[in-house]
């Protein structure tokens, strides 16, 4: 009797949790800038997810960012993608053009705050295909030391390319081993100089031919080059290995343009550096490096998966973690968030970050990507070597860039 | 052959089948169906992404206009070129050496073939140092005899030269301990037969070691010439990042690696692979067709 009773209380048991079991969504999210330093930063912002959606559990899958890639491509080929997954902005068009990104027009909430530009990136053919997650920039690093030996006023949100080129005339002149200027010859320099310019693009606004031979693109690289050809700047083989950043960090750099994601690298940096946003050649320009958060257009859990990307991308809890964890900064136009942010030192001129975004330039994109990196730095590098000149290599990225977007 | 013969030859196959088993499973499925697809993939255009598209020859056609792909084969034919005549010759120069007999002998052995059995991360993080040119021993050692050292990893040209030296000393302990077999297996009475007849070492070198040598130098030859149409570990670890040698020194294996991984066209890196091996095919073939009139067995 006793035996029966037992079993009747196991079997109901097991009746009332099947509804539960069967209201369970487990949602996979694949990513690749959580590990391995901010994994229990995402399982926070998981944790408070869950609580607000009872039934929806986030399952997280990391990957190195060299190896991401080729990992979400072979999931997505053998139809065993992740539901929700990051994408960096430069590989966004890629997947959206594919058919492998679920629509997002309309499944999210209109009064989320992205910052306007950052919501736009993510747009193909006027569908909202994916969500903007984090941004970043790049800014004007600058060793106050240095300027204070050579008499120098410091950089400010007025200075051209001439300015600072003068400035770091003047800071190479300080010593043999000391370097004015640190401003890399490649794509992503290249394309952000262009916008500098105002007048050079990498193809027309049809996106049907390639326009990156124009005279201004022709003056927008020789001015590039010269500041290697003018000494201020010290070639690979001068750097024999020696990092920029670590060059800077090491004093015998004047200027270095570099990403804000160096803070943390220079916090405890023996000198006195700030930074300004950067010079200009016709106009401000500056780089919107954007993480994305995307559904998967095969995933079988559209509204749970939609739901984390969203949290994920917009919460507040989720910009809280990430701006408190120095794990990059929120796409989002809500200053309170950045309020710790800003308090931060050094650089205390860390409002130039927002600055920089009021002329945001995103990197020109096509679907065969890698390959128009790879071509456009390997021109470049024979342009610095001399082995072409600007019109010559620009007339070469032309034809091979026409060739890519056939 | 009797009835019982036949039912126990079957039951000994079923037995050998069940032991193949295990390993014709991981062969069929990681070795050979890999090669089918491979060879069905270089007719097909594929992102990954989307399912296939049949090309037909379009990937080989575009690969005959490709300038990357010509860059690449002429950047492996200089490696090959480079490196195959100097370790070719050090290895049989350094395997006459270890084949005398002193005492310490087997810790110089030993020690000649420990650069093998290093990992290409180690040693290319070694030669980097070395070759750098601001801190590295070689500019160093150049520079005390009053020569400007040029920025080996730096450059495409000197980078070349940089990584063949580096495959040199990787490489030369394996060859010489194929040719020191090859050496053991000459019998010492040839040796003493010649020394009764009044050949010195040169004429002994000349006329046995070297035509009883010829079996071991056809396989080294060959597998050389298979190994390095195939190089890769050097190309992707050794030119200094961001630099010319870095965006422009690429060998046939490594627009195989960026065409698959980096620019996810995979049918056209499946194209790419078999036209290595074509080539590979191609001479090797030659190579065992020329045997005949240079290498010497024992039975000829």
């Amino acid at each position: 009797m006793l035996r029966r009773s037992v079993l009747w209380i196991v079997v109901l048991l097991m009746l009332a949790a099947l509804p539960v079991a069967a209201q369970e969504t487990t949602v996979r999210y694949f990513t690749f800038s959580a590990a391995p330093d901010h994994l229990e930063d995402l399982d926070t912002i998981i944790a408070a997810f869950e609580e607000a959606n009872p039934g929806i559990n986030v399952e997280v899958e990391t990957a190195p960012f060299a190896d991401y890639f080729t990992l979400l491509q072979a999931g997505v080929a053998s139809g065993d993608a992740p539901d929700v997954f990051e994408l960096n902005y430069e590989n966004f068009v890629t997947y959206a053009a594919n058919g492998a990104l679920l629509d997002l027009s309309g499944m999210v909430s209109a009064e989320a705050p992205f910052y306007p530009r950052a919501l736009e990136a993510f747009q193909y053919e006027s569908q909202q295909m994916a969500l903007p997650a984090t941004f970043s920039t790049v800014l004007l690093f600058y060793n106050a030391d240095l300027f204070d030996q050579a008499g120098l006023d410091y950089p400010t949100p007025a200075w051209t390319w001439v300015d600072a080129v003068e400035a770091a005339t003047a800071i190479r002149a300080l010593g043999s081993d000391t370097w004015g200027l640190f401003s890399p010859v490649q794509f992503w320099e290249f394309y952000k100089k262009a916008g500098q310019n105002g007048e050079c693009s990498f193809f027309n606004a049809e996106m049907t031919e390639s326009t990156i031979n124009s005279a201004a693109c022709v003056s927008t690289l020789e001015a590039m080059v010269s500041f290697q050809t003018s000494d201020i700047m010290p070639t690979a083989a001068e750097l024999s290995g020696v990092s920029d950043s670590e060059l800077f960090l090491s004093g015998k750099l004047g200027m270095l343009v570099t990403g804000i994601w160096m803070f943390g690298a220079f916090q405890d940096a023996s000198f006195t550096w700030d930074v300004q946003i950067e010079p200009m050649i016709n106009q401000h320009a500056h780089h919107f490096f954007a993480n994305g958060v995307a559904v998967s257009a095969s995933t079988a859990n559209a509204e749970a998966a939609v739901a984390w990307a969203e949290f994920m991308a917009s919460s507040e809890t989720a910009a809280n973690v990430r701006v408190e964890s120095a794990w990059e900064l929120p796409a989002l136009d809500q200053p309170e968030y950045f309020a710790a942010y800003l308090e931060q030192t050094p650089p205390a001129n860390r409002a130039a970050v927002f600055e920089a975004l009021e002329s945001p330039v995103t990197p020109p994109v096509i679907e065969r990507q890698n390959e128009m990196q790879d071509a456009v730095n390997a021109l470049l590098t024979r342009v610095v070597d001399g082995e072409l000149t600007a019109q010559e290599a620009l007339d070469q990225a032309k034809a091979e860039l026409d060739a890519l977007i056939q | 052959m009797s009835r019982m013969s036949w039912n126990s030859g079957i039951h000994r196959w079923k037995w050998v089948a069940l032991f193949l088993l295990p390993g014709l499973i991981g062969l069929s499925l990681f070795v050979l169906y890999p090669i089918a697809s491979s060879f069905w993939l270089a007719f097909q255009d594929w992102n990954l992404l989307r399912p296939p598209e049949f090309v037909g020859l379009g990937n080989f056609q575009e690969l005959a206009q490709d300038d990357a792909f010509w860059q690449a084969l002429s950047y492996t034919l200089s490696f090959i070129v480079l490196y195959v005549p100097v370790v070719f010759i050090a290895g049989l120069g350094l395997a006459l050496f270890l084949n005398q007999k002193f005492p310490g002998m087997l810790i110089v052995r030993a020690s000649t073939f420990l650069p093998v059995v290093a990992s290409w991360v180690v040693v290319s993080l070694i030669w980097k140092w070395i070759f750098n040119p601001a801190y590295g021993l070689v500019n160093f050692a150049l520079n005390l005899i009053g020569i400007q050292g040029p920025a080996w990893l730096f450059e495409p040209q000197t980078a070349v030269y940089a990584m063949v030296i580096t495959s040199v000393w990787k490489d030369v302990g394996y060859i010489a301990l194929l040719y020191l077999g090859g050496l053991q297996n000459i019998s010492e009475s040839y040796y003493e037969a010649a020394r009764i007849d009044g050949a010195n070492r040169w004429r002994c070198l000349r006329h046995i070691t070297l035509p009883l040598l010829t079996p071991t130098m056809f396989f080294v030859a060959i597998t050389l010439l298979i190994n390095y149409f195939q190089m890769f570990e050097q190309v992707w670890l050794m030119p200094m990042r961001d630099s010319a040698a870095d965006r422009q020194v690429e060998v046939i294996v490594t627009e195989v690696v960026k065409n698959a991984f980096s620019y996810s066209r995979m049918g056209y890196a499946s194209a790419m692979s078999w036209v290595l091996f074509a080539l590979i095919f191609a001479i090797t073939f030659v190579q065992l067709r020329l045997q005949k009139r240079w290498v010497f067995y024992k039975s000829d």
